[in-house]
C-alpha cells in the first residue's frame, strides 16, 4: 500500500470494514455477515459452474472464437462486484462472463451471447469478449488489451461533468499495466480527480509471460504513486478481503478521487479454453489447484460451521442446474437473421451507406447487348 | 449571409453549438489557454470555462478514448487532434473502439463524437507532419469521414457532425484555414454522405475533396476562361459514406474523369473513385480515369522538393489536357473558343 492509500484508509475507511477488523461484531451483525459469506459462496460456485459449462460448450462447437474464463478468479469477481451500486458503471476486459452475471444480467443471456444467438446480451454481435448491457451498466467487455481504460476514464469524466454520485470501476489484467493507455488514463484520472477505480486482476500471467518478465515493478499497485493515486494490493483468493478492499476503493472514488486496486489471484486453467498451459510446471499447477478459491472458501465455511456438507452440495447442485439451464436457453435461442447484418453500422441513418453483400456488384450490371442490336 | 474565413466559420459554429447544447464540450491539446494550434478555439475557454473547454496532457490515445467514453454516456465531445498525423497515436481508440462500439454491442451504445483534425502538406513540416491519412479512417465501417472545402461547408458539415450520433472524423486542412467564402446565417446541417456538384459542365468530371476540391474549382474556372472548357466539378465532402451515385451520374454525362487527391496514389481515395467509375460507368468512358496524387515519398522538408511532391494546379491542368487530347475533345473545344 502506498502512503497515500494508508492515510486514506485511516481517514475514511467505511465503518463496516473497520468493525470487521477491530471489534467483535454483535450477534445480528454477525448473522448478516454470515449470510453475506454464504451468498459469496453461492456466487462463486455459480461462476465456477457457468464457466465450466461454457468450456464444454466450446468443445461442443457451440461457442466460437476466443473464450476466456474466470476460473480461479471467482473470489475476486464476487468481492469486487459487491462494492458497486446498481447505478455505478463497470468496464472490463475480455475475461468477463462472471462479472456480467454478478452485475445481475441473466446467465441465460450471457450464455446466449457466447453461443452467438439473438437473445445474447449483445444480440450475438459481441461474443465472449464483448458482453454489454446498458440496463445493468456493464459498459463492455473489451477485446483489445487496455482499450477499456481510456473509455472508462471518459465515462468517469461524464459523471464528473454532470456532478453525479456514480462511479466507474474498470478491471484489467496484469499485462495491461504495461500498455500506454494505462499510463495515459491513470494520469488523466488523477489530474482531473475523476470518480474511478482501476482494478488490476493480477493472476501472475499474461498469456504465458509472467508479471516478473513483463513489469519492471512487479508490485503493480505501486504504479499509483506515479500519479499520486491511492492504491492497494489485496489477496484475491479471499472474497471477504476483496470485498473490503473494493469498498474502500469505491468509497475513495465516490469522494471524487481515483483509486488503483491490485487483486492478486490465480488463473486455474490456460489463458483461453484452447490453451493447455504447458508453460506451467507440474508443481505450479498443483499449487494453483491447492489454492483454488472456491474449495478454500468452502473449507472455511465448513470450519466456521456456516455450512455443512449437505448445504455445500446443495449450492453446487443449484449452480450446476443454473448453468445447465443457461446452456439449454442459449441452445434454443435463434441465430440472428442475415437480414439484420446492416442494422448496427450507424446509429444515425446516413445517405449512401453500403449494404452490399460480398458477392453483389456495386452497381447492377448493364443489360447484355442482344444480337439484334449488333451490326 | 456573410463572408468569413474557413477558420472563422469553424470557430463560430463550435461556439454556437456549445451555446445550443450543454452536452457539447471541447477536448484536446492546447485548445484552451493557448487557444488552439490554429486558433480555431480562440476565446472559447474564457467564455465557457475549463469544464467545457478542456486542455489535455499530450496523450492522444488517452483523451480521445476518454471522449469516446464520455460520448457513450451521452455527452457530445468535440475532440481536436492537432494534425491528422497525431491521430495515429489514437488509432486504436478511433478504429477499434469509436467505430466498433455501436455495432459490437448490438446497437446498445451510441458514440456521438467528432474528431476535428487538419490534414495538410505544403507547410515545410517534413515527413511526419505532412501526411494525408484520412483514408485510414474512411476505410472503416462505423466511422463517418467528412471533408469540407469551403467556409459554408465547414459550418454545415460541422453542424451535421456534432448532431450526428456516430463518430465523425472531421477533416480540416491547413491551407484552407485562411480561405474566405460566403456562409449562410441559418443553421442547416449538411447531409453527411452526399457529394456536391459545385460546377456543372459537359467536357470532363473533375473530382476532389478538401484542399483538392478547392483546387478543382479554381482550375475549372481558369480553363473555362483560357480554353473555353466546360468542366464539371464534384466536391466529395464525405469520404465515408461515399456518394458513388453523384460520381457515376456525372461521368455518364461527361465520359471522362480526373480525380485529385492530396494523399498517396497507391491504394488511395482516388483508386476507390476510379474503381467506382469502372464499376458504374465503364461503357460511358471515353478515356481511362486519370489520378493526380502526391508523389510516393516521405514528404521532404526542402521547399523545392516538397513542391515537387505535391499536386500543383499545373499538374491538374495537364492531366485534364492529356485526358481530353486522348479522346480528341480539347481541339474541338479550343476551336470553338477561337471562333
Amino acid at each position: 500500500m502506498t502512503d497515500t492509500a494508508r492515510t486514506k484508509r485511516k481517514t475514511s475507511a467505511p465503518k463496516a470494514a473497520k468493525a470487521l477488523a477491530t471489534t467483535k461484531p454483535s450477534a445480528p451483525k454477525a448473522a448478516v455477515a454470515d449470510e453475506r459469506k454464504v451468498q459469496y459462496y453461492r456466487d462463486m460456485m455459480l461462476i465456477r459452474r457457468f464457466e465450466e459449462r461454457a468450456a464444454r460448450g466450446y468443445t461442443q462447437a457451440l461457442i466460437g472464437g476466443y473464450c476466456h474464463l474466470n476460473l480461479g478468479e471467482e473470489a475476486a469477481v464476487v468481492g469486487l462486484m459487491t462494492a458497486l451500486r446498481e447505478t455505478d458503471y463497470l468496464f472490463t476486459n475480455y475475461r468477463e462472463h462472471g462479472y456480467a452475471i454478478l452485475r445481475g444480467i441473466d446467465p441465460n443471456r450471457v450464455m446466449a451471447e457466447l453461443y452467438g444467438r439473438v437473445d445474447g446480451i449483445s444480440k450475438g454481435w459481441g461474443g465472449s469478449m464483448h458482453m454489454f448491457d446498458l440496463t445493468h451498466r456493464l459498459l463492455g467487455g473489451y477485446g483489445i488489451v487496455g482499450g477499456q481504460l481510456p473509455l472508462a476514464t471518459g465515462a468517469a469524466l461524464a459523471i464528473d461533468y454532470r456532478s453525479l454520485d456514480e462511479i466507474v470501476m474498470c478491471t484489467m489484467g496484469d499485462g495491461t499495466a504495461n500498455i500506454g493507455a494505462f499510463h495515459e488514463s491513470l494520469n488523466i484520472a488523477a489530474l482531473w480527480q475523476l470518480p474511478i477505480v482501476y482494478v488490476i486482476i493480477n493472476n501472475h500471467l499474461g498469456m504465458g509471460t509472467t508479471v516478473d518478465k513483463a513489469s519492471a515493478e512487479p508490485e503493480l499497485y505501486k504504479r499509483g504513486a506515479s500519479y499520486k493515486m491511492a492504491s492497494e494490493r489485496v489477496n484475491g483468493l479471499d472474497p471477504i478481503l476483496v470485498a473490503e478492499a473494493a469498498a474502500r476503493a469505491v468509497a475513495t472514488a465516490r469522494s471524487g478521487r481515483p483509486f488503483l486496486l491490485e487483486v492478486v489471484t490465480e488463473r486455474l486453467r490456460g489463458h483461453s479454453v484452447v490453451d493447455p498451459a504447458k508453460y506451467r510446471s507440474a508443481e505450479e499447477t498443483a499449487l494453483v489447484k491447492e489454492r483454488d478459491p472456491v474449495h478454500t472458501f468452502a473449507a472455511q465455511l465448513l470450519a466456521e460451521g456456516l455450512l455443512d456438507e449437505a448445504a455445500l452440495t446443495h449450492i453446487d447442485e443449484e449452480a450446476t442446474k443454473r448453468a445447465n439451464e443457461a446452456h439449454a436457453f442459449a441452445e434454443a435461442s435463434p441465430m440472428p437473421d442475415v437480414s439484420t447484418l446492416f442494422d448496427y453500422t450507424y446509429a444515425t441513418p446516413v445517405a449512401n451507406d453500403s449494404r452490399r453483400l460480398p458477392g453483389e456488384p456495386l452497381f447492377a450490371p448493364a443489360p447484355r447487348a442482344t444480337p439484334e442490336v449488333l451490326p | 449571409m456573410s463572408v468569413v474565413t474557413y477558420r472563422q466559420a469553424l470557430h463560430d459554429t463550435l461556439r454556437a453549438e456549445m451555446l445550443r447544447d450543454e452536452n457539447v464540450f471541447l477536448i484536446g491539446e492546447e485548445i484552451g489557454v493557448f487557444e488552439g494550434s490554429y486558433k480555431i478555439t480562440a476565446g472559447l475557454l474564457a467564455e465557457f470555462g475549463e469544464r467545457r473547454v478542456r486542455d489535455t496532457p499530450i496523450a492522444e490515445e488517452g483523451f480521445t478514448g476518454a471522449a469516446i467514453g464520455a460520448a457513450m454516456l451521452g455527452l457530445r465531445p468535440v475532440v481536436e487532434i492537432m494534425t491528422i498525423n497525431f491521430t495515429l497515436l489514437a488509432i486504436d481508440q478511433i478504429v477499434n473502439h469509436a467505430a466498433k462500439i455501436y455495432g459490437m454491442f448490438g446497437g446498445q451504445a451510441k458514440v456521438p463524437l467528432v474528431i476535428r483534425t487538419p490534414g495538410g502538406g505544403g507547410q515545410q513540416l517534413g515527413a511526419t507532419h505532412s501526411q494525408n491519412i484520412e483514408l485510414y479512417y474512411a476505410f472503416v465501417p462505423g466511422m463517418k469521414v467528412v471533408a469540407p472545402s469551403t467556409p459554408a461547408d465547414a459550418k454545415a458539415l460541422l453542424l451535421a457532425a456534432i448532431r450526428d450520433d456516430d463518430p465523425v472524423l472531421f477533416l480540416e486542412n491547413l491551407a484552407l484555414y485562411n480561405t474566405k467564402g460566403e456562409v449562410p446565417d441559418d443553421d442547416t446541417p449538411a447531409e453527411i454522405g452526399k457529394a456536391a456538384v459545385t460546377r456543372e459542365g459537359h467536357d470532363l468530371t473533375l473530382i476532389g475533396y478538401s484542399r483538392m476540391a478547392y483546387v478543382a474549382s479554381h482550375v475549372a474556372q481558369e480553363l473555362s476562361e483560357s480554353d473555353g472548357l466546360d468542366i464539371e466539378v464534384i466536391d466529395l465532402r464525405s469520404l465515408r459514406p461515399l456518394d458513388r451515385e453523384t460520381i457515376i451520374n456525372s461521368v455518364k454525362k461527361t465520359h471522362a474523369a480526373v480525380v485529385l487527391e492530396d494523399d498517396w496514389l497507391t491504394y488511395g481515395i482516388g483508386a476507390e473513385i476510379a474503381a467506382t467509375i469502372s464499376d458504374g460507368a465503364f461503357d460511358y468512358l471515353d478515356a481511362p480515369v486519370r489520378r493526380v496524387a502526391m508523389a510516393e515519398v516521405p514528404m521532404p522538408y526542402s521547399k523545392v522538393l516538397e513542391s515537387a511532391a505535391l499536386p500543383s494546379n499545373d499538374d491538374v491542368r495537364n492531366a485534364i489536357y492529356q485526358t481530353l487530347d486522348a479522346i480528341g475533345r480539347r481541339h474541338h473545344k479550343m476551336g470553338q473558343g477561337h471562333d
